[in-house]
Parts: C-alpha cells; structure tokens; sequence
C-alpha cells in the first residue's frame, strides 16, 4: 500500500509541487530589503566606527596623554606624543590613528580611564586615497565636536551594562 | 517588373523577420529583467530596481556593459570556430521562430481570408523545429573544442550528452501530439485544440506535457539541469568566453527558453485559444503569449525553487524515466485509437478523424 502511495507521490511530481508552492509562497512575503542610501538598518550603541576624541563641556580635551590606547591597540594604530603643558597638566601634542591599520575592536575605548577616545557609530568614510585615512588629533577633535551629542547618548545607553 | 517583385517580396520577408527577431531579442532583454526581479521576490528581496524607473532600465545597462568589455580569445584557441560557436548557438535559436504561428488575423477585417501569422506557414513544422533545435548542439560543442581548454572539452560533452538525451523524450512527446493532432503543422494542431480548454491536449497528454516541458529545461539548461553551464563546474563549456561572446550564449539560451515556452502553448496549452470559448473575444496572440508568458515565469519559479541535478541523475531521468514513460505513453495512445471502444473517447481530441 505505501509502496503505491509512494509511486502515485513520485510521479504526480508531489514533492515537487510542494517546493513551488512554498517558494510561490515567499513570492508574495513583505520584502526585508534595506535601500541602504535612503534607508538605514538601526545601529547599536556600542558600533564601533570611526574614533572621536572627546572634550569636556568647558572645552577641555579630555586625554591626558596615559598613552594606555596605544599600549593597548593590538594593530599599533595609535601614535601619541606627550609634553607638559604651561599650567601643569600632561598633554597630547600629536594623537594619530591610522585607520588602515586600525581593526576596530574597540580597546582603545575600554582602556580610556576619562573617556576620552571613543568609537562613534559613523561609518562612511571612505577615500580615495591611503593618506586621508590617516587621522590626526584635530581630526579625531573634529569628529568628537561633530558627534559629541550622538557619542554621549551611546554612553548613556550604555551606562547600565558596565 | 520582375525584379521589383522580386524586390517587393524581399523587403516583405525582411519586415517579417525584423517583426519576429527584434521582439524576441527585446524579449530575451527582458526576461533577464524578470528572472531578476523574481527571484529577487521569492528570496524576500527586492531585486533589481535602481536602474530607470523600478529598473526597467537594467537589461539596456547590461547590454552595454557587455559590448563595452574586451573580448578575450584564448592564444591557443583556434580563433575561427571560438568566433563561429555563439554565432551558430544564436542562430538555430533564432531561426525556429519561423514557422511559430503567433496567432490568425484578418488585420481587423482588411483581408477577406485569415491569415496565419507566421514567416513560413510550413506543413512539417515541428519536423523542421525539432531539426533547427538540434543544430544548437554544434555551437556548444564547437564552442566547447575551439577553446583548446580541458575544461571546455568536458563541459562541451556533458552539454551535448544532454542536450541529444533529453531531446529523444521531447521528440516522443511530440509525437504523441502528433498522432492526436494528425498533422506536423503547427497552425493545423492549434486548429485541432479549438473550442474551449477540455479539448486541449494537456488532458490527455499530460504526462506528455511534463515530460515535454521538464526535457525543455534540459534541452536550454535552465535549472534544474543547468549543470553543464554553472560556476560550480567551472562554467561548462564557455569557461573561456567573456563579453558579447559571453552574451551570445546566453542570448541563445533564453531565446531557446522563449521558443520552448511558446511550442509548449502551441503543443498542449491549445495555442492562440481562449480557455473558454467565449473569450476569444481578446486576441489569440494576446492569450499564445500570455501562456507563453505564463510558461517562463515557470521557468524562472524553478530556477527558483529547486537545487541542481548531479550528472549521473540527470541522465538516469533521462533514460531510465522520460524515455520509457514517452513510449509507454505512445502505446497507449496508439492503442486507444484503434481499440473500437477506448477510439470513441480519444477521438474527442481528434477533431480531424473523428466526432
């Protein structure tokens, strides 16, 4: 008997009948296509994009130059020169990233005892050329201004896991 | 006078060939489109829609895209035939179209007869369809030998090893048609399916049917019988083609996917008939090419639907299930006619002997 059922299976094509009527099926489905220029998927908090150095609200750059970033980078990204500045205080006078080299694992951030460098979540910046990937401190400053709003409700968000 | 009727039926002939091959190069164009999009669909994509409005632009963006690339012929590729393969692959597929019947019109009551609208209202029509068809096999293999490549040569035979398997069983199936219809012209078997969609040859046929349309997925490669052309084995038999050569295969394939799907409507879907006689109404050509239509979408549905044969089962179906089946079915179908009792009801189907 289920050798018959088998055989009428087999040559009324049955299970193929029913792979087209499930793919017929999905014809149909509500498409999950993200049109990437005009639409964006949602990013989390902690997307680690490109670095930002932060300053304080008075305008203060937060490094103070522990260079624990650039120990830390396992890519040795980061380039970090140091002096004293006239009131005392220990100061970068050079902060490059080299974001070729830079694999974004984001451990220069979780090194960073005043959060000072962070990874933003902007991500479209590439270019043409190898040496405008070449960030330096008035870059990285640059993009802290800019995104400065977007970088300190990522923290926030991301307050209650740390 | 002579000369310029002479002239006259020339230009004639070139508006009707003009009239066939330029939709059906704008057809294969935009079935490409289709494929695309509708695969994209079943994948819960989008698929393409950048390119001109809902990317109906895409097939000409394409098309330029492959004239501009270089064509790259292998040094040790005997030039000659490497040029010559996609040509004679193209051409059989294009010629077929000749004797297709696209429907009757009286141009709106202009002339007094109805004509057939084909080039070549020819009375071995499948006959010389079923030669043309197989004439692609040259190009494959031509194409699959000039490259001078092993891969190429392999991929040439497996493509031919199918190509002549599969079309045994279609041609069995078409005789099946054949011994209903009592006649090889294409118009004439339209003609014996009139009158609604019981008297269409997919009911008594329809094993024929399957197997006509599943060995037309072999015979053009489509899915599920595509492996002779995948990437996985190294693109069969055109690994070496690039740019327009390139194009020309597929070009030829999807021409042949058109000219399959257009035989199968003429064949068993009852051609340029409403399924129901009070809609021929609408045009015959409108309803041939919406089956055909119909048909293609099939096509595409499959490719996305269903994973590649291997070799040896593609074979095994070939021989061991489509060929039996068809000359089983050629018996009973023979038997029925000449049996005085099954002949009653079989006749109902054969309009010309019997009813």
């Amino acid at each position: 008997m289920s050798l018959i059922k088998r055989a009428v299976k087999t040559w009324l094509l049955g299970e193929l009948f029913i792979g087209l009527m499930l793919t017929g099926k999905y014809l149909f489905k509500k498409k999950i296509t993200v049109e990437y220029p005009e639409e964006r998927t949602w990013l989390s908090p902690r997307f680690r994009g490109l670095h930002a150095l932060r300053r304080y609200e008075n305008g203060e750059e937060r490094c103070i130059a522990c260079k624990l970033c650039e120990v830390v980078c396992p890519a040795l990204a980061i380039l970090i020169e140091s002096e004293e500045r006239a009131d005392g205080t220990r100061r970068t006078t050079r902060y490059d990233i080299d974001m070729t080299k830079c694999i974004y694992c984001g451990l220069c951030q979780e090194a960073c005892p005043v959060d000072a460098i962070v990874e933003t979540q902007e991500f479209e910046y590439a270019s043409e050329t190898r040496a405008a990937l070449y960030y330096t401190k008035d870059m990285l400053l640059a993009v802290g201004d800019r995104q400065e709003p977007q970088i300190a409700a990522n923290i926030a968000a991301d307050a209650r896991y740390r | 006078m002579t000369w310029l009727d002479t002239g006259i039926t020339a230009g004639i002939w070139a508006l009707e060939i003009l009239a066939i091959a330029v939709p059906v190069a704008l057809g294969v164009a935009y079935i490409t489109y289709f494929e695309r999009r509708v695969i994209g669909w079943i994948q819960v994509r989008k698929g393409c829609n950048r390119v001109g409005y809902a990317g109906l632009l895409q097939p000409i963006a394409d098309g330029l895209k492959l004239f501009m690339k270089e064509t790259i012929i292998p040094t040790s590729a005997n030039k000659l035939l490497f040029v010559l393969a996609p040509m004679l692959a193209l051409t059989p597929a294009l010629i077929a179209f000749a004797v297709v019947p696209f429907g009757e019109t009286t141009l709106f009551g202009l002339w007094d007869t109805v004509h057939v609208m084909a080039i070549a209202n020819l009375n071995v029509g499948v006959l010389y369809v079923m030669a043309i068809s197989s004439l692609s096999v040259y190009g494959v293999l031509m194409a699959g030998w000039a490259s001078n490549s092993k891969y190429t040569f392999l991929g040439a035979m497996r493509a031919t090893c199918q190509m002549v398997s599969y079309e045994i069983s279609m041609g069995f199936a078409i005789v099946c048609v054949l011994m209903m219809a009592g006649s090889m012209n294409l118009n004439e078997i339209v003609h014996a399916q009139a009158g609604g969609f019981w008297h269409w040859y997919l009911l008594p046929l329809f094993p024929m049917f399957l197997v006509y349309f599943i060995s037309g997925c072999a015979e053009v490669a489509r899915t599920p019988f595509d492996l002779i052309e995948t990437e996985e084995l190294v693109s069969g038999y055109f690994t070496e083609y690039s740019g327009m050569w390139f194009a020309t295969f597929s070009l030829a394939e999807y021409g042949a996917m058109i000219l399959i799907s257009l035989l199968t409507s003429i064949l068993f879907l009852g051609g340029w008939y409403a399924p129901l006689p009070f809609l021929d109404v609408i045009p015959g050509t409108v309803w041939l090419l919406g089956k055909t239509c119909f048909l293609i979408f099939v096509f595409i549905w499959f490719r996305a639907t269903f994973p590649r044969y291997r070799y040896d089962q593609m074979m095994r179906l070939g021989w061991k299930v489509f060929l039996p089946l068809t000359l089983i079915w050629l018996a009973v179908i023979g038997i029925a006619i000449y049996t005085p009792g099954l002949s009653d009801i079989i006749n109902f189907w054969r309009p010309g002997v019997g009813a």
